[in-house]
């Protein structure tokens, strides 16, 4: 019965927040929504027993990739949405679409025979038995998965960087004539010199 | 005890909210949230399942999930950054070069 209120809490808190994102016309509310819905469902995960899976989510996902979104959102100084007939659209068949597809999924679990239930903290699941898992049976996957993690980095730093080639404006022809004449003479003046003082 | 129809359907309520944002909205960082929310629906039906059945390879497929939501994010944000530098907009329907 605790199972079950506390799931119901939970569940209703992570809905709203969804709803809620969909909601706020401004990119921070609906970051902060999404940060409601990731806490929830951390501690949904705790009520299934599944402590490491609750304390990355906790930390990954609401500490860093939502930390990155806000990052981003203020660099940009992103404002609130615009509205356009493109979001008219969208708003007309989002929302039957949206019912639709939670609809059919709802009516396909319901239907399907009967799968059981879990008990509170159902899943005893602790770091030490995930990280051998992680290290004997999922090895390969898990050296593939850092490869990725270097080349997303790669790609961020080569993707954000600024190109100067193609932001910069082009010289205009006749500065940089000038700029030449100006190094040519200088040049020509330094060799003077060094000529003099060799003679000398 | 909850039955696990419970945890299977509100994962499909929060992939249908995600789905929807990801339809609606126009600002292409809330877009890009509306990923995340489905990447976290698919989480819990994981670990419901792993709980049901007592299998721990469904944290670890958790893990992997998160990993690629990681990369994915960061990517992903430095293309917005670099869309904003060019386009000058996070509106997704001024980004239509590509349009006839």
């Amino acid at each position: 019965m605790l199972h079950l209120i506390l799931f119901s809490v939970f569940a209703v808190i992570a809905v709203a927040g969804a709803l809620n994102l969909l909601i706020q016309r401004h990119p921070i509310s609906s970051a902060l929504s999404l940060i409601v819905v990731m806490g929830s469902l951390a501690v949904e995960y705790l009520l299934l027993g599944a402590e490491f899976v609750a304390a990355i989510q906790v930390i990954i996902y609401a500490g860093a990739i939502m930390v990155l979104f806000v990052f981003v959102i203020m660099l940009l100084n992103a404002g609130v949405e615009e509205r356009t007939k493109g979001s008219k659209v969208a708003l007309i068949l989002g929302f039957p679409a949206m019912l639709a597809i939670g609809l059919l999924l709802a009516w396909v679990l319901v239907r399907a025979p009967n799968v059981g239930s879990v008990n509170i903290g159902a899943m005893y699941g602790p770091p030490k038995a995930i990280g051998w898992l992680l290290f004997h049976d999922f090895l390969l996957p898990f050296e593939v998965t850092s490869v990725l993690v270097l080349i997303a980095i790669m790609g961020a730093v080569v993707l954000a960087s600024p190109v100067r080639s193609r932001f910069s404006k082009p010289q205009p022809e006749a500065e940089s004539r000038q700029a030449f004449k100006v190094a040519a003479a200088r040049d020509a003046a330094h060799e003077e010199t060094i000529s003099a003082r060799r003679s000398s | 005890m909850v039955p696990l129809h419970y945890y299977l359907v509100l994962s499909a309520i929060l992939f249908a909210c995600g789905i929807t944002g990801f339809l609606i909205k126009r600002n292409i960082i809330t877009i890009f949230m509306s990923i995340e929310l489905m990447l976290n629906a698919v989480n819990l039906s994981f670990v419901a399942f792993a709980a049901r059945w007592h299998v721990l390879s469904g944290q670890v497929f958790v893990f992997f999930v998160m990993v690629v939501a990681a990369a994915e994010s960061a990517v992903g944000l430095a293309i917005i950054i670099a869309v904003y530098r060019t386009r000058e907009t996070l509106n997704v329907d001024q980004a239509n070069l590509l349009k006839l």
